[in-house]
């Protein structure tokens, strides 16, 4: 059961859909878990069990009709600005700036012009993207638009932080360097966030709880406990983080390949 | 100046086929009757504008097609908006549109007539009535079409549905408008033209009739080309300001 210190409860959620042409499919099977306020939590799993679904429960853009999910005590309704997302690819306005992009919350906060123009300006800087405050969206490189995205979610300041693979559609260097960027920025200002994820090595590498989810239907396979000194620069050639990925891996391997199966049925 | 050069060449078939257009006329090739000589046509241009003719009758066109696709658009690009956005009204005119859709609009023609007359009204709503369905389509297909990442994100950030409406949907919808647009823009010269050359006391179409009723046929033929020329520079004009106004997309 949930306690005060936690910010995200999540009971018995259970979730279906119907796909176009087809029979019914349990998403979600009897997802519970707690997450504490400012933690860094991943979901990992395979592609079809269900983490991005639970991501869009948490977020309001899915109703919850079985279970329940409080924020802060209270249901989630709505969509809402006290809950952050990133979407895998950007979801940027694209007959927008980055400028323009990173004021749209700020101008829905209502703050008064000159607070909101002096708050895009610190978030487009701590992205690095200073010099790009008036490229659209088009003009930039996947690694920059992914950057303007988190600024102009960070910009609003909500209390969490929703990450749906949001480095999955980069290049492997700047993937590399977009996780160490967010972690730098989360030590910062540290947020509670959620980051799904179906890479081991990100998800070990961000995340001080990994959660291990199973293929379709999704379920809570395991949760890992990776409590490592991430300010450390050889930490990925360190014995305890090598041990923790091999942990992590041999459980998602199991999962990968039912889902595997499942896909080929 | 290489700008100027490249639209010179890119247009120089025209040239030549107004060349070959007076050397036939002029030799014999085609009888003068069938194909008055490019040349006399020009004379008989500037004697139709001397006279005022074709000013009063051009106005009297671009008035009804400004009219007419103005509505066209506005109520167009809302009601596609707004069927996409609205099951129930999508219920309630999705059948209607798809069966005006592919009718010919022509065939309006004199129903417009039969309940307006013979002036403005008819033809404003008959060009409204065929234009309204190309916007339409296109409002619709492109607020369907909005990506759902984007209203989440708009959402999660803080904007109400009808902001969301606005601020994400009907800018998503925008490009497939201006295409639904062109179409209209075309189609609005087809109807205008053919409406007046059947029932108008003037307008552009009213005139090409009359003169060729009256076997003034380089006149006929220096009306038939100026509505070219109009449509055509419509075009161009329309598609410039799309792109200008779509520089975001590249």
């Amino acid at each position: 059961m949930s306690t005060m210190s936690e910010l995200i409860s999540i009971d018995g959620v259970c979730h279906t859909y119907t796909p176009a042409h087809g029979r019914e499919v349990l998403a979600l099977d009897n997802v519970s878990l707690q997450v504490q306020r400012q933690e860094f939590v991943a979901l990992l799993g395979p592609s079809g069990c269900g983490k991005s679904t639970l991501l869009y429960l948490i977020g309001g853009f899915l109703p919850v009709t079985q279970g329940s999910i409080r924020v802060d005590g209270k249901p989630v309704g709505g969509p809402g600005p006290d809950r952050g997302i990133v979407f895998q690819h950007f979801a940027l306005f694209p007959w927008k700036t980055v400028r323009g992009n990173v004021l749209y919350g700020l101008e829905k906060m209502g703050l008064p012009r000159a607070e909101r123009e002096e708050r895009a300006r610190t978030f487009i800087d701590m992205v690095g993207l200073s010099g790009f405050e008036e490229s659209y969206p088009s003009q930039l490189s996947g690694g920059m638009k992914q950057r303007a995205a988190i600024a102009r979610t960070l910009a609003i300041d909500p209390g969490i932080l929703l990450m749906d693979e949001p480095f999955g559609a980069l290049d492997a260097q700047t993937r590399g360097l977009m996780q160490a960027e967010l972690l730098r920025i989360w030590r910062g200002s540290p947020k509670t966030v959620m980051f799904v994820t179906h890479d081991v090595h990100e998800a070990v590498y961000l995340a001080r709880r990994i959660v291990v989810m199973s293929a379709r239907p999704g379920r809570v396979k395991a949760v890992i406990e990776a409590d490592l000194d991430r300010a450390d620069p050889q930490l990925t050639k360190s014995r305890a983080f090598i041990d923790i990925v091999d942990e992590v891996w041999s459980l998602v391997r199991e999962e990968a390949v039912r889902a595997e199966r499942y896909r080929a049925e | 100046m290489t700008h100027l050069k490249a639209l010179l060449i890119r247009y120089s078939p025209l040239v030549l086929l107004a060349a070959l257009w007076e050397i036939a006329s002029r030799s014999g090739l085609v009888s003068s009757l069938a194909l008055p000589p490019l040349s006399d046509v020009a004379i008989a241009w500037l004697d139709l504008a001397k006279s005022g003719d074709l000013w009063t009758n051009g106005l009297a066109s671009m008035t009804r097609i400004g009219a007419g696709l103005g509505l066209a658009i506005v109520i167009g690009a809302v009601l596609g908006v707004l069927m996409a956005w609205w099951r129930a009204l999508d219920r309630l005119l999705g059948p209607l549109v798809e069966m005006l859709y592919p009718m010919p609009k022509s065939a309006l023609i004199p129903v417009t007539a039969l309940w307006l007359g013979f002036g403005d009204a008819s033809k404003i709503v008959l060009i409204f009535l065929g234009c309204m369905l190309p916007v339409i389509l296109g409002a619709y297909n492109g607020a369907r079409g909005a990506d759902q990442a984007l209203i989440w994100s708009a959402r999660s950030l803080g904007a109400s549905r009808l902001a969301t409406l606005w601020n994400v949907v009907v800018p998503s919808a925008l490009p497939e408008i201006a295409n639904g647009i062109r179409t209209s823009l075309a189609l609005s010269f087809v109807l205008l033209v053919s409406a007046e050359l059947i029932v108008a006391r003037k307008g552009f179409g009213y005139l090409i009739g009359f003169l060729g009723e009256g076997g003034t046929y380089d006149a006929m033929f220096a009306v038939v080309l100026t509505v070219a020329l109009l449509g055509f520079i419509a075009d161009r004009l329309y598609n410039a300001l799309v792109r200008w106004g779509f520089r975001w997309q590249q």
